[in-house]
């Protein structure tokens, strides 16, 4: 080693792109990832709380897989925000930042309790679940397709539009529960018709094997049908969708109608399986978790199922948490958010390297 | 670097299943357990209220804080129904709910778990689902309106001897109030009528925002009233909106819920609230000693249920705990009522008879005559209010809610 090439001074560390990384060793980062972050967040909640934090991811564990009735419930939770989950995957993959599905699975929620007001009585429950179920599947496309129309013919801004017919719905429903509710007190209360059946005498079988059906059907449209593919050109590039002759307008109307279809379907859910009645909070947020988990799962359906089952154990665990230690509701968002910033942060690892000086041989 | 992130793993992993082993054998001495449903937590002055009556009704029953399990943030859906499940599995004798809609799922849940005590507050379906198990609960909280009612009326009479209010002026006072629902009618209703009894011009606009919690909309709606020359307000929601509004602008207000003295020092009179802890104690003393429970329960001054705050004597017009002393007295020994007939008309008229919905169906038909000995029997024939009639004096200034 001769002196010039010693005063070249060599960066601490520096950071290179990886060319490709092994499946093991991505899972291996994002496992890293998420241990990193329920330490952390234990640290936090020691700090805050100054609980135990050993005692912290047992009861995260508790909360979430505990008991049978917890099971399930981890189940059905996951199958809801699964459903809308896909539902706004095709949208996502062609590009059209559907934030709107807040609303979309409202809507639908709004016209399976309409039904169940406006005609429950007097009318088989075969029929009536029927109606339910074609009314919430419109009204949810139609509420979808308006932000597409105007994109396809006016090139709106989707974000911005679909963000908006949130709450242009959560005052529609506000409306309605005035309209129906003379009392005043504006709350509905469960309804006695329109109740889906129960499968072996549980509540959620049915719900759980709904989405199975609709994630295994999602996968193969999304991959294996001419549609699938015309939307990954049209996300990819619209040009080349406009060259290769694909009516672009046409894919975005058609995937649109799909996206709010399906968080209709969400929503007669929701109404027929669950609540049996309407509130501003039915869609409870799921429509932007969502978002999150068909990011995460890189909008395959197979891999949404983890990531949706990561964000509804973590939440499940962490109510969990705040009963047990009485602290404050805030708490599940608070871990949600640290986890997800870890995983998003992760990314950053699988697709780049970290390089550190190496030490000087003597 | 793989072998080391995996044995950091895998010693994750083994802390963890140890952790597990260790709670499944903790065991607990006493077994009386409460489960308490809330449907926002502790930064929601309503649920606070309840939150605040739990804590002095464990500590006076000697429970620790393993016997009572709160779920918060419990929102008025079938997760009502799966937070009582959960409630039930970790052993809970007694479960308590705090909001209006989580009646039907709380009913739902008492259908199937019979040998658990399901209280509900606010609630009005009790007295005709007829099960064992389920109750609905709520205090005759006009009277305490009521009394909060004269402090106000002697503030504007002061205002009127001062010259702030100058003669020949209408003294107006202003009311903010959530939906057009007989808790909130026959909350500011006997507001009103307090005020009344001592300040005999007094008239009232009431506007409505909407909602039970929007903090903005309450301060915008308090604003309003302000403006349109309201002298004193008053509000029954349940964020701080509006006693900060009037703070800001030197407006006197009477509070709900509880002080707001620390944010309001100057115009904070005095507040009404239903304090819980009576009712507390008084189901979990049933239940553990295999007592029944009333289908509906009414708290009252005197079980303690109602409750004023300390008059804040730098805002309130001098005398004004003497007075509520005296009326509160007249209210105790029953030659005062709240809602008798001599003080307030109706388009004009005294009123003889009226049927209110007090029995809860689809359709609200009247089913229940309430006036009877010259005054309505407000909280008589079911716990949650029904007084819903539209008094001359009072303006509601948006009716659509």
């Amino acid at each position: 080693m001769n002196k010039a090439e010693k005063h070249i001074k060599e960066p601490f560390m520096r950071v290179i792109k990886r060319d490709s990384i092994s499946w093991q060793k991505a899972i291996l980062v994002r496992a890293l990832a998420i241990i990193g972050s329920l330490l952390f967040s234990g640290i936090i909640c020691y700090l805050l709380i100054g609980a135990n934090p050993l005692k912290l991811y047992i009861t995260l564990f508790e909360g979430a897989f505990g008991t049978k009735r917890r099971i399930w419930k981890l189940a059905k939770d996951l199958a809801l925000l699964l459903c809308i989950s896909l539902a706004i995957t095709p949208a996502f993959k062609m590009r059209f930042w559907n934030i709107g599905a807040e609303g979309q699975t409202l809507i639908g929620c709004l016209a399976s309790v309409a039904c169940i007001y406006y005609l429950g009585k007097g009318m088989p429950n075969w029929l009536l679940i029927i109606l339910m179920f074609v009314a919430a599947l419109v009204a949810s496309a139609l509420w979808a397709v308006i932000p597409a129309i105007f994109k396809a013919k006016w090139n709106t801004n989707e974000t911005l539009f679909t963000l908006m017919m949130n709450y242009v719905a959560i005052n529609l429903v506000a409306y309605y529960l005035l309209k129906w509710t003379p009392s005043g007190s504006s709350t509905l209360g469960m309804l006695s018709e329109g109740h889906l059946p129960k499968l072996m005498n549980n509540e959620y079988l049915l719900l759980i094997l709904v989405v199975l059906a609709l994630t295994v059907a999602m996968y193969i449209y999304l991959k294996y049908s001419k549609h699938g593919y015309e939307i990954a050109v049209v996300g990819e590039s619209e040009n080349t969708a406009k060259y290769i002759g694909i009516n672009v307008k046409k894919v975005i109307i058609r995937t649109m109608v799909l996206s709010g279809a399906l968080c209709g379907l969400a929503g007669f859910l929701i109404v027929g399986a669950l609540d049996h009645s309407v509130t501003t909070a039915s869609a409870g947020g799921l429509g932007f978790t969502a978002i999150m988990v068909s990011w995460l799962g890189k909008f395959n359906p197979f891999t949404m199922i983890l990531t949706s089952l990561l964000v509804v154990f973590l939440e499940n665990g962490a109510d969990r948490i705040v009963t047990v230690f009485n602290i404050n509701d805030a708490f599940p968002s608070i871990v949600t958010g640290i986890v997800l910033f870890f995983i998003i942060g992760c990314e950053f690892f699988i697709n780049y390297k970290v390089i550190f000086r190496k030490k000087e041989a003597k | 670097m793989f072998k080391k992130a995996l044995s950091l793993v895998l010693a994750a992993v083994m802390v963890l299943s140890l952790g597990l082993v260790f709670t499944s054998c903790s065991d607990s001495k006493d077994d009386f357990k409460l489960g308490v449903i809330l449907l926002h937590d502790e930064f929601s002055t309503y649920d606070l209220n309840f939150m605040n009556g739990i804590n002095a009704a464990a500590e006076a029953l000697g429970l620790d804080e393993t016997q009572v399990i709160y779920k918060k943030g419990i929102p008025e859906s079938n997760a009502c129904y799966e937070a009582a499940c959960d409630l039930v599995d970790e052993g809970c004798d007694v479960i308590f709910a705090d909001s209006f809609g989580h009646e039907t799922y709380l009913i739902k849940a008492a259908k199937e778990f019979k040998d658990v005590q399901f209280c509900h507050a606010t609630g009005t379906m009790a007295h005709t689902e007829g099960l064992d198990n389920y109750h609905n609960a709520f205090a005759s909280i006009y009277e305490g309106r009521f009394l909060a009612g004269v402090a106000a009326g002697m503030k504007l009479n002061e205002l009127i001897a001062n010259g702030t209010i100058p003669e020949g002026t209408t003294p107006k006072m202003g009311y903010v109030g959530a939906f057009t629902y007989a808790e909130v009618i026959s909350g500011y209703t006997s507001f009103y009528l307090g005020a009344k009894s001592v300040c005999p011009d007094v008239i009232m606009d009431v506007q409505f925002t909407g909602s039970w919690y929007d903090e903005t909309a309450e301060k915008n709606t308090a604003l309003a009233l302000i403006n349109s020359g309201c002298h004193l307000i008053s509000q029954h929601a349940d964020s701080m909106g509006a006693p900060t509004v009037c703070e800001e602008k030197g407006i006197p207000n009477v509070s709900y819920n509880g002080s707001t003295v620390s944010t309001c020092p100057n115009t904070f009179i005095v507040s009404s609230r239903i304090d819980w802890a009576p009712y507390i104690k008084y189901i979990c003393e049933q239940t553990m000693n295999g007592e029944k429970i009333d289908v509906d329960w009414t708290g009252t001054i005197s079980t303690g249920s109602v409750v004023l705050t300390d008059v804040n004597t730098k805002a309130a017009a001098p005398g004004t705990v003497e007075k509520i002393a005296d009326v509160k007295a007249k209210l105790l020994d029953g030659t005062l009522h709240v809602f008798d007939t001599d003080t307030f008309t109706v388009g004009g008229a005294k009123l003889d008879s009226y049927k209110a919905d007090v029995d809860t169906d689809k359709d609200y038909t009247p089913d229940t005559e309430v006036i009877k000995d010259g005054y309505f029997h407000e909280s008589e024939f079911r716990s949650a209010p029904y007084f819903d009639l539209r008094i001359d004096g009072i303006k509601l200034v948006n009716e659509e809610y």
